[in-house]
């Protein structure tokens, strides 16, 4: 078989995916372009063309500034924490123990739990009136009073960072602990008997072989920390006094709630350029890293 | 090996059972209150474990007597069903020619790349023109409407796997039985999905976890009974003036459970899935 055949083959067999991706994805990103020029509105008017008055609008508004370092603040903290975390059970998941095998399996539980549901569990955990958070630190003597850990700009961002570490650390865990059973045996032997004590058998030993898979996960869980809605949505909406809102909630209230098509499409466009550059300055990293570690 | 010293292997079994104890005391929780009488939920100091345990909101949320509380989870529990169903059947059945493709002709793999790259797209960024397109089509609130959706975010995932699938699947086999006369379509009916089967169950049971836990399009795209998924109904009844908190917990532990058995059963497979990119690349 000629080998334009078989491109030409391939293409077709891609056909049906591609079009889909065009038609789904492809055309809806080109309309957004179009609409954050436009002072469209969600429903009735078509909208004028505006020139770039959404992007100044948006760029040089507080909420947009604002929005954007409680996203980052986010995204860094949950992630970083999911990574420290994700190692050391990882470590711990390494060594030889009766039940280990059990609790590898329990580290699926929150990974499985969906997302919507992780959000609801934790608002019940840190219901003001009854939830569990309340009455154990209560009972522990921790707290006097019951407190509204969601109602209070103070902790609220905390605790949803604490709801959405512990649905996402398992999973880097079980990326790391597949790269950590790569590592030959004798390495690690061998570091031993030259005397690496355990900080510098991690750090020359172990962490060259998690470092690739770990950049993996790194960059994925980043790109989703930034892109967060759901977990926020159901646990706070944003609140309390929009200490908890996302980047993707405001563009959702403002195209959704506020019905700005034209503004909201100009704001998404900002965020998806944010991903993008996050993305590509990663994807770099991970290039840097895989080769260097080869 | 390392001789372990006592005080070490203290250690590691501390540390392994306070791990256990963060991993499954909240998800302990939510099966407690869904079981626990209300007045044991509201009681203070709470009450940890009920006196009486009480499974009647499970058959209250699964009834289906008009206007209950019954009635609106069903109807989600159906469509959720229907929309993880449809998109992951579309999405496996444009997975395979696709997956092959660019497994036996990697020149076209560019393609696939592209498709991938859209996974950093936040939905956000699609969610006007995708809406003023399906309300042009009339498939707003409709579970059909809400499936093609979904198929754009499992399709890139499953024609991944697929890809790993076939890659693994040697050309020689397939050669084997196009000389001795099999079409492409044949070849692939007897040689190639018996063998990829295994890939094809997993990508599959992949695609349904990430279509039962989608909540954004839902949310944006649903409206009443018709076509709201049950992510929507929980974050209605959570964000909702439900005063029976057990009420919300029993709704998560139903959605739950699925994707939680898929998991266990799952777990070697989709641990592999999940880290093949990672440990390779």
């Amino acid at each position: 078989m000629s080998g334009t055949w078989m491109t030409t083959r391939a293409w077709l067999l891609m056909l049906p995916l591609l079009v889909i991706m065009v038609a789904v994805i492809g055309w809806p990103l080109v309309d957004t372009v179009r609409l954050s020029f436009t002072d469209a509105q969600l429903v009735g008017t078509a909208g004028n063309y505006v020139g770039f008055d959404n992007y100044t609008k948006m760029l040089t508004s507080s909420n947009f500034t604002r929005t954007l370092s409680t996203t980052t603040w986010f995204a860094v903290v949950s992630v970083a924490a999911e990574m420290v975390l994700g190692v050391l059970a990882a470590l711990l998941l390494n060594q030889e123990f009766r039940g280990r095998a059990i609790l590898r399996g329990l580290m699926i539980l929150p990974w499985a739990l969906p997302t919507v549901v992780n959000a609801t569990l934790w608002r019940l955990i840190y219901n003001p009136e009854y939830g569990a958070l309340n009455a154990a630190l209560t009972q522990l003597h921790l707290i006097d009073d019951y407190r509204s850990w969601l109602g209070e700009p103070g902790t609220a961002l905390a605790a949803l960072i604490v709801a959405d570490c512990w649905k996402n650390f398992p999973l880097v865990a079980l990326i790391a602990l597949a790269a950590l059973q790569a590592v030959p045996r004798d390495i690690t032997a061998a570091a031993l008997v030259d005397g690496a004590g355990p900080f510098n058998r991690f750090r020359f030993v172990i962490l060259p072989y998690l470092a690739g898979p770990l950049m993996v996960a790194l960059v994925l869980r980043t790109i989703e920390a930034f892109k967060v809605f759901d977990i926020i949505w159901v646990m706070t909406r944003g609140g309390p006094a929009n200490s908890t809102r996302s980047l993707s909630i405001l563009v959702y209230q403002e195209a959704f709630s506020f019905q700005r098509a034209g503004s909201g499409a100009s704001l998404a466009l900002i965020v998806t350029l944010l991903v993008t550059v996050l993305a590509v300055a990663y994807a770099t990293m991970v290039r840097k890293t895989a080769g260097s570690a080869a | 090996m390392e001789r372990k010293s006592p005080v070490f292997t203290a250690f590691v079994y501390v540390c392994a059972i306070l791990l256990a104890v963060v991993i499954l005391a909240p998800l302990a929780w939510l099966f407690v209150m869904s079981i626990s009488p209300a007045a044991d939920l509201a009681a203070k100091p709470l009450r940890w474990w009920p006196q009486a345990a009480d499974f009647s909101r499970y058959e209250q949320l699964l009834s289906r007597a008009e206007n209950s509380a019954g009635a609106a989870f069903t109807s989600s529990l159906r469509n959720s069903l229907e929309v993880a169903g449809m998109a992951t059947l579309a999405a496996v059945v444009l997975a395979v020619p696709a997956g092959w493709a660019v497994s036996r002709t990697p020149s076209v793999g560019w393609s696939l790349s592209m498709v991938i790259a859209t996974y950093m797209l936040p939905p956000v960024a699609l969610s006007v023109p995708l809406y003023m397109g399906l309300s042009w089509l009339g498939l707003l609130n409709n579970v059909l409407g809400l499936a093609l959706i979904y198929l754009t975010i499992l399709a890139p995932f499953t024609t991944w796997l697929m890809k790993s699938g076939f890659d693994s699947i040697p050309r020689e086999i397939e050669a084997a039985a196009m000389i001795d006369g099999a079409g492409l379509f044949q070849t692939w009916r007897i040689i190639t999905l018996p063998l990829a089967a295994p890939v094809v169950a997993t990508s599959a049971l992949f695609a349904v976890l990430l279509a039962w836990d989608e909540f954004f399009y839902a949310l944006l795209f649903t409206s009443d009974q018709r076509a709201k998924t049950l992510t929507v109904a929980i974050a209605d009844l959570a964000g909702g003036r439900v005063s029976d908190y057990g009420l919300i917990a029993t709704a998560g532990v139903l959605a739950a459970l699925p994707p939680v058995l898929i998991g266990l059963v799952m777990q070697r497979a989709l641990i592999s899935g999940l880290t093949s990119g990672g440990v390779k690349g």
